[in-house]
């Protein structure tokens, strides 16, 4: 087996390393020509608004700054460190091209506000991706504008929203967003972001939307319906047509939350299920990385007829063939960014799409496919794991295993398994979501992990299972081989030890003294 | 399966051998519970595969259409900003563990990015002078607009009041966000002569149904507000929260706004070593006071300092507060914001240590010293006013033309020429008359701004009605 070790640095902080006139950059001096126009600073700046004292930061060399976050870096586990199979997350492989491709001059040195006539190929690509992207979900529109997922999702209900408003002329009626309890804790809160009433549809015996739930939601007061499909449990609801039906019959429109969409690229389209809108998040079946939490971006598409409702400005192609933004659209949503989004994250996300073509696109998909029912098959055979809801359905990209039986019979939780696998060298699961699975382990192996390393991944799970019943307190106790063991989250979070900030703590000391 | 590419380790014989061992006859069996009806029967409409060296040379294609900043010769600021980046920045913040990970879900082998949040949250408090600092949102426009729904849930108010003179994307954003939320926010006037907020609107405008008000500063017009404490005690007085703006990099010589009684702070963070990349991505800084009342209610994710629960007590960082979030609280959440922009606060804590605050008050001479020089230069050509509003700036300021003038004209000959101008404000500031938003920094050059300045000259004079 693996024998993982983290580095372990007792990093300090850099403002306990700082020394007094030590400093790590320089500018140079202001030509004194230039210098001239002034007197001074105060004569420049309004003197009310100068500012009296420095701001304290560490003062350190260049050395100590390299290896403090050098070190760092060894002690963050990450996708290029070993599996990642965070469920729900996509946490595949973040092609090395696409960083230096969004980093190449002419796209990461332009600015924004720039005359089009000098940012042609930015929207050129922009242009293209959306159109891309609307190919793979069968959308008519695309907007790249949204930053995340989130914001994908608060952009894709704002438009429900505005159709409603100006086509239905039912919105104040229509305040109710149909969401299932398994989904994601961003679709209520995005749904109340625009707000709406969450209505909280319970799953069906198979973990499924159950449609007489639905049915007796769906009525006058229906915006819309949110769903992920394939679903939280990572199966895909075969009931979709009917769905999509009692949604449209009751008036409302049907959103995709497209977290899921690495399972079913090429192989079928949300626009084809009856879907309205849709996010994608790039960050995820994309491939652009997830940067520690961000950046990502947040696609939305939608059909032709919500085309009009999108954030503005969208990008336009001229009959010359050269590309515009277009601002004036009356009935747009507006913006919700302060541009046009995480364009960084695009240029990666075209590079990706660009690398794998329309056959490497769906080789994605099934191979994300076949890992995530591979690890599904033989993690449900190992003592104390089951494979809840909807058995004999096929998993699409992830499923969600569930640690009850090992937790009735050895006492070791899914929060103790996880911590454990930490000290294979492999990351955590999703854990404790969704909700509707007891002891859950959310597990997406993605199609960019091989054969030996699920393999791996599942005789580290085997191992687990056997500890548990021999020695529970080993599991318990884990992790061993990590940078720390198990932090006190009560004491993080307590109004009296809460620490936020240097600034916090150096008050925190100063009132100790006093 | 002949496909085969560099990022799938799947081959035809262990796709077969894998098929075999879950007891499935082939991959069709595994989408079984597609309805035929939806499953696609043709190809994507999408390009052929590429290999590595066609992707570039794609890219160098695409790319290659574009006239970037890097030359020095791009005077537009307006929200975001084109600064030198050190060396160590990128090379630091792009290493490999900290661009592949995700949130710190497992705390235990994610010291590192949590750690480097903690000292972003802690560096950017210095820098603000408050006490708490989410480790980000998506860019400040939507950190603004989070600030107004956060003072409306603090003070359960539902009025809002932002500066007429605010930037007008950011403006833009904030009213699709508050609208669903039947938010009022107002615009005050300002003084036609300097810019600043019109203290008697202000006054007419606050009552005891006003959860905030936000000023900028510098301002969006590049003058700076220096009415700062007594709009401060006017809001405080009627109960009201001050949300301030700020630009980041001015605050190594620029009073933090803290300091003038900010109870909630956003910046533009993309400056603090990030490039500008056609406008993202950003980085909304977000504080606010060390109030509990504020911090329950403060949008985003926040790393902790605590210790191992076990012997002996080592140092650690968490995430922490998260029954505010989304994951926890669903519809009832302060924001629904997950995915933010953790990798440029990683960059931006980099550059932050890196440049210092001898570097901060360095940089911000520079930028002062070289705007201040090409405003003086601009006035000096007749039918150029400059700076227009306020003598008050830093680093953007108001070009006027007058006597005919277009700005627009200006605008594309400086293009003929090889220069970018600032942003035309004709659109947003009608009343302002013909002018653009320029915008200097440290990279600008005594040379190039010399043969900038002349350029102008060139194009007003010789084109004097404009077209
Ligand atoms: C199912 C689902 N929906 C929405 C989101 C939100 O996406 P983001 O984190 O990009 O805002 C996520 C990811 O975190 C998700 O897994």
């Amino acid at each position: 087996m693996n024998r993982y070790r983290q580095a372990k640095w007792n990093e300090p902080l850099l403002f306990e390393m700082s020394v007094k006139g030590r400093v790590s950059h320089k500018f140079p001096e202001v030509d004194k020509d230039i210098r001239r126009v002034a007197e001074s600073i105060e004569s420049m700046i309004h003197p009310e608004m100068i500012r009296a004292q420095p701001p304290s930061l560490p003062e350190v060399s260049e050395l100590q700054i390299v290896r403090h976050f050098t070190r760092l870096s060894q002690m963050n586990f990450s996708v290029s460190s070993g599996t990642y199979p965070l469920g729900s997350c996509t946490m595949k492989y973040n092609p090395v091209i696409n960083d230096l491709a969004a980093n190449t001059s002419g796209f990461s040195w332009l600015h924004p506000l720039q005359d089009v006539s000098t940012c042609q190929g930015a929207l050129e690509l922009m242009w293209e991706l959306e159109r891309w992207l609307a190919e793979i979900t069968g959308m008519d529109a695309v907007t790249l504008q949204p930053a995340a997922g989130a914001q994908g999702e608060y952009t894709g209900v704002m438009v429900i929203r505005e159709y409603h408003k100006c086509v239905t002329n039912e919105c104040e009626q229509r305040n109710e967003m149909l969401i299932p309890d398994a989904a994601h804790g961003t679709n209520p809160a995005s749904a109340a972001m625009a707000g709406y009433k969450v209505v909280v549809l319970p799953s069906s015996a198979d973990g499924l939307v159950d449609l007489d739930a639905l049915r007796a939601a769906a009525g006058p007061r229906t915006a819309g319906l949110m769903l992920t499909n394939p679903n939280t449990i990572g199966v895909f609801e075969k009931d979709i047509e009917e769905i999509a039906e009692i949604v449209h019959d009751a008036g409302g429109l049907l959103y995709y939350d497209g977290a899921n969409l690495n399972a079913i690229m090429g192989i079928t389209c949300p626009g084809d299920m009856g879907f309205d809108v849709v996010h994608m998040n790039l960050h995820k079946s994309f491939s652009t990385p997830h940067g520690g939490g961000g950046p990502g971006a947040g696609a939305v598409g939608v059909k032709k007829s919500l085309e009009e409702f999108l954030p503005k400005p969208r990008i336009v192609r001229k009959d010359d063939g050269s590309f515009d933004f277009e601002d004036n659209l009356p009935r747009s949503i507006g913006r919700v960014h302060g541009f046009y989004g995480n364009f960084g994250i695009l240029v990666r996300a075209y590079s990706y799409i660009y690398s794998l073509g329309k056959q490497g696109i769906r080789a994605v998909a099934e191979n994300a496919v076949l890992n995530a029912n591979y690890v599904a098959h033989h993690v449900s055979r190992i003592p104390g794991f089951t494979l809840p809801y909807s058995k004999d359905a096929p998993r699409m990209h992830e499923c969600v295993i569930s640690a009850e039986e090992l937790k009735e019979e050895t006492g070791v939780t899914a929060m103790d398994v996880a911590k454990r696998l930490l000290d294979f060298g492999v990351h955590a699961p999703t854990v404790y979501f969704p909700l509707i699975v007891p002891e859950a382990l959310m597990i997406e192996p993605t199609e960019t992990e091989s054969k030996q390393d699920l393999d791996l991944f599942i005789s580290a799970l085997n191992q687990i299972s056997r500890e548990s019943n021999e020695t529970p307190e080993k599991v318990k106790g884990a992790p061993h081989m990590t940078a720390v063991s198990r932090l006190d989250e009560y004491r993080a979070a307590h109004p009296k030890t809460l620490t936020l900030s240097w600034r916090m703590f150096q008050k925190q000391n100063r009132d100790k003294v006093d | 399966m002949e496909y085969s590419h560099p990022w799938l380790p799947m081959t035809e014989d262990l796709e077969k051998a894998m098929l075999k061992s879950i007891g499935r006859k082939s991959l069709k069996e595994l989408f079984s519970n597609i309805p035929d009806q939806f499953r696609l029967k043709r190809d994507l409409d999408l390009p052929d595969s590429h290999t590595e060296l066609e992707v570039a040379k794609r890219i160098q294609e695409l790319a290659s259409k574009n006239k970037a900043a890097d030359n020095g010769r791009v005077f537009l600021g307006a929200g975001v900003g084109v600064h030198h980046i050190p060396s160590v920045v990128p090379a630091l913040a792009g290493r490999s563990e900290f661009v592949t990970s995700y949130t710190s879900y497992q705390p235990e082998i994610s010291q590192g990015m949590l750690q480097t949040l903690f000292e972003y949250q802690s560096l950017m408090a210095e820098l603000l002078a408050v006490d708490v600092v989410n480790s980000s949102m998506y860019d400040l426009a939507s950190a603004l607009a989070e600030a107004i729904l956060m003072s409306v849930r603090v003070k359960k108010r539902s009025r809002f009041l932002v500066p007429r003179t605010m930037n007008p994307a950011h403006w833009q954003v904030i009213s699709t966000y508050t609208e669903p939320l039947g938010i009022e926010v107002e615009k005050v006037d300002y003084d036609p002569k300097t810019g600043l907020i019109s203290i008697s609107g202000l006054k007419s405008c606050l009552n005891d149904q006003v959860a905030g008000v936000y000023i900028e500063n510098p301002n969006y017009l590049g003058f700076i507000e220096s009415q700062v404490d007594r709009i401060s005690k006017m809001v405080h007085e009627t109960g009201a929260l001050l949300v301030a703006g700020v630009d980041i990099l001015s605050l190594g010589i620029m009073r933090p706004p803290g300091d003038y009684g900010a109870d909630i702070v956003v910046a533009e963070g993309q400056p603090l070593g990030t490039p500008v990349s056609f406008g993202g991505p950003l980085l909304g800084v977000f504080g606010c006071t060390g109030d509990m009342k504020l911090i329950r209610q403060l949008p985003g994710r926040l790393v902790g300092m605590t210790r191992t629960s076990e012997e002996p007590h080592e140092r650690g960082f968490v995430l922490t507060l998260s029954p505010r979030e989304q994951h926890i609280r669903r519809e009832k959440a302060t924001s629904n914001i997950c995915s933010n922009q953790a990798l440029v606060a990683v960059t931006a804590a980099v550059y932050t240590s890196v440049i210092g605050a001898a570097g901060l008050r360095e940089l911000g001479e520079s930028v002062a010293y070289n705007s201040h020089y090409v405003a003086d230069r601009l006035d000096a050509i007749p039918s150029v006013k400059a700076p227009a509003l306020n003598e008050s700036f830093w680093k953007e300021f108001v070009v006027k033309f007058e006597n005919g003038v277009s700005a627009q004209h200006v605008h594309e000959e400086l293009l003929k020429r090889d220069f970018h101008g600032g942003r035309l404000l004709i659109e947003d500031f009608p009343e302002l008359g013909e002018t653009m938003l320029l915008c200097v920094t440290e990279l600008h050059s005594k040379e190039i701004i010399d043969e900038f300045v002349s350029a102008v000259e060139e194009i007003v004079t010789s084109g004097g009605d404009g077209q």
